[in-house]
């Protein structure tokens, strides 16, 4: 059995906005485990981006969580003291990586910043830790990259720069929102191996948050799929596509494996996400769903458990 | 090396701008209304006076004689005589332009000194009361004239409070003694004499005119500041710089300033030229012995070489100052260094 890490219980997150309340997230549970992949799937605006930055205490000063703790090693997280943790114990890497790299400084000291403030290292030591770092991440030549600008380095050598980044001070939990978008197939499985050579190195756990659902299938231990702030379905990668229970993600997955594993790209669900502003019904699947019963607009949606580590947010799962 | 070769490059792309400006300078000169034979030789002089003074001038030779002429007397540093002052207008420049300079240099550094920092407040806390004075500054800075502010200024503190000394000139030429000339600029030369006396007052008359010029400037720097770093502190890096736990500071000083510093330098040259414009007024209001007072009576007597001389002189500055610009924006910025 291994040790749960991070534990996120019921949370619910609004976006105070001058055309209203946006109700990003409602009750999301879910936990990761050390040494553990997450992936966490759903179409854009499903509120990934939101979870991720609420872990990380880097929400939007709109964001009022509403209810909810998340938990880190047993202990609540607290945003005062996140500012120390950030970088240290929980990572995080973005999406586009030549934009989410300083443009006009080294990144080799955009490395020592990141290790200047969370370890006593420094002159030297700090330098070869940089490039240690670099080397991680199987840079070639990390001493010159050390001496680079983010311009002179493509996309992938600058996600993995990223990467060195978030783990150079060997992190427990590494957030990926989506980071492999944008980059070539073959720079994006380079990427996504790495993480997981990582993770599997360490005990470190890493949430993973892509529309490519192929890739999530590839690359994760178990999966999330959201839905308009909502987790719809957890559940072991092995069980996706054909345990499937909830009939969102049963058609999200339905298509795989075919060219369009891309969410993005993928048409196959009739309507939209409901607005997220004012009054939701308990399923926000409602009026996408063929399967809805009258009772479904009634009361607080139940979680359904198929087995231990399958759980379900539907009042009649298949 | 690469670096040596962008500024050597930058500096050779002075070159023809310069070359541009003595044209155009020469140009204007025989553009400018009235005959500078007839006004030499004086109200008094009869044709054959005139004709000689014509000569004299090398007026009557032809045109690109003339330009080849006004080329080798430049570059003997000749730019002719002052009608007004009787002195060699270069002299005349040279020992003026230190009070000019000094007055523009400490307008820009009480503009950027104030700019820059409200600026910068007014982006890392938007929609608070700095955000709005900010604002209000901006808009008051850039409606008003600056002699109208410099005549408010006097009105209210040397006239009403009578904190400030009077608006004439650098020095009080009773009360004062004038240091011995080593640099020009009076700031600099009263301390290199250790007279500490002197360089209070000659500090307190930069006071007011400073803050007439600098307000004029403040604007621009702290609109640019503003705006460029609501740019840069909601970039990626900086949230980047916030998700690996960076401190606040250098969040805000390593990642977010020092990437707006970037379009702020690119407007101080454009500032700094407005200031040198915007100083031929304020000089005239403050009596100070600058060369916007001295191209303004020299305007006002007709006086041909000294508008020629100040016009170039402002042209050279204008691009020395935008090539400090270019260097500076090299040496901090990578992209442009490797730039070809
Ligand atoms: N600062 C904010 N103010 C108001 N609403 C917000 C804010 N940030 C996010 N939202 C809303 O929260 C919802 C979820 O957004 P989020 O960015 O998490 O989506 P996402 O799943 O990450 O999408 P994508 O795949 O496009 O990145 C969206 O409806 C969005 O409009
Ligand atoms: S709860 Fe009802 S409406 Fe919602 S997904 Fe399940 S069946 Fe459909
Ligand atoms: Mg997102």
């Amino acid at each position: 059995m291994t040790k749960q890490l991070l534990s996120v219980q019921d949370l619910s997150i609004d976006f105070l906005t001058r055309r209203g309340r946006v109700q990003a997230l409602e009750d999301v549970s879910f936990t990761v485990s050390e040494g553990e992949i997450l992936g966490i799937v759903g179409e854009s605006g499903s509120g990934k981006s939101v979870l991720s930055y609420s872990i990380m205490g880097l929400s939007d000063k709109a964001a009022n969580i509403r209810s909810g703790s998340i938990d880190f090693r047993g202990v609540p997280l607290k945003p005062e003291k996140m500012a120390d943790l950030r970088g240290r114990e929980i990572s995080m890497v973005f999406q586009s990586p030549r934009t989410a790299l300083n443009p006009i400084r080294k990144v080799g000291h955009q490395i020592e910043d990141v290790l200047r403030r969370h370890t006593p290292l420094r002159g030297k030591v700090l330098k070869s830790a940089a490039i240690e770092a670099l080397a991680r991440v199987r840079i070639p030549d990390p001493e010159r990259r050390y001496e680079a600008y983010p311009f002179e380095m493509s996309g992938g050598m600058c996600q993995r720069v990223m990467i060195a980044m978030a783990l150079a001070c060997k992190p427990a939990l590494l957030i990926c929102d989506e980071p492999t978008t944008g980059l070539d197939v073959t720079t994006q499985a380079v990427i996504m191996d790495l993480v997981r050579d990582l993770v599997a190195e360490t005990k470190m756990a890493a949430i993973l948050i892509t529309h490519d659902l192929a890739l999530a299938g590839e690359y994760c231990d178990r999966i999330a799929v959201m839905h308009a702030g909502h987790i719809v379905e957890v559940a072991q990668s092995r069980s996706f596509p054909n345990e499937l229970k909830h009939p969102y993600t049963e058609r999200l997955f339905a298509a795989l494996p075919s060219a369009a594993a891309n969410l993005s790209e993928l048409a196959i669900i009739p309507g939209s996400l409901p607005d997220l502003r004012g009054a939701l019904p308990p399923c926000r699947y409602i009026a996408r769903c063929e399967r809805a019963k009258e009772d479904c607009s009634l009361g607080p949606l139940p979680w359904t458990k198929i087995d231990s580590d399958h759980l379900v947010r539907c009042r009649y799962p298949k | 090396m690469n670096t040596l070769i962008t500024i050597l490059r930058r500096v050779l792309v002075a070159v023809p701008t310069i070359i541009g400006v003595v044209i155009v300078t020469f140009i204007l000169q025989r553009a400018l209304p009235g005959d500078p034979a007839v006004f030499y030789a004086g109200p008094s002089a009869n044709p054959e006076v005139v004709a000689r003074v014509r000569e004299q001038l090398g007026l009557d030779q032809p045109v690109f004689m003339q330009f080849l002429d006004f080329i080798r007397r430049l570059t003997h540093g000749d730019l002719g005589l002052s009608i007004s002052s009787g002195h060699p207008v270069l002299d005349d420049l040279l020992s003026r332009a230190p009070a000019s300079i000094e007055l523009t240099l400490a307008a820009l550094l009480f503009a950027i000194v104030v700019g820059l920092p409200l600026g910068m407040l007014a982006a890392l806390k938007p929609g608070t009361l700095v955000d709005h004075a900010c604002r209000v500054i901006v808009t008051v800075g850039a409606a008003f004239p600056t002699f109208f502010v410099a005549l408010i200024l006097i009105f209210v503190f040397y006239y009403q409070l009578g904190i400030a000394p009077e608006p004439l000139g650098q020095l009080n030429e009773i009360y004062d003694t004038i240091p011995t000339t080593v640099t020009g600029f009076l700031l600099i030369d009263t301390l290199l004499a250790g007279d500490t006396a002197t360089f209070q007052s000659v500090a307190m008359k930069l006071v007011l005119p400073m803050i007439s010029l600098g307000l004029f400037a403040l604007a621009p720097i702290a609109r640019i500041t503003r705006a460029a770093m609501l740019e840069t502190l909601s970039s990626d890096y900086c949230r980047t710089a916030r998700a690996m736990g960076l401190s606040y500071s250098r969040m805000v000083f390593s990642y977010a300033l020092r990437n707006a510093m970037l379009p702020i330098i690119s407007i101080l040259g454009m500032v700094f030229s407005f200031l040198l414009g915007g100083s031929v007024l304020v000089e005239q209001v403050f009596a100070w012995p600058g060369i916007g007072a001295y191209a303004v009576s020299a305007v006002m007597a007709s006086d041909y070489a000294a508008v020629q001389g100040f016009v170039l002189l402002m042209a050279v500055l204008y691009v020395l100052l935008n090539l400090v610009v270019d260097l500076v924006i090299t040496a901090i910025d990578p992209r442009v260094r490797y730039e070809h």
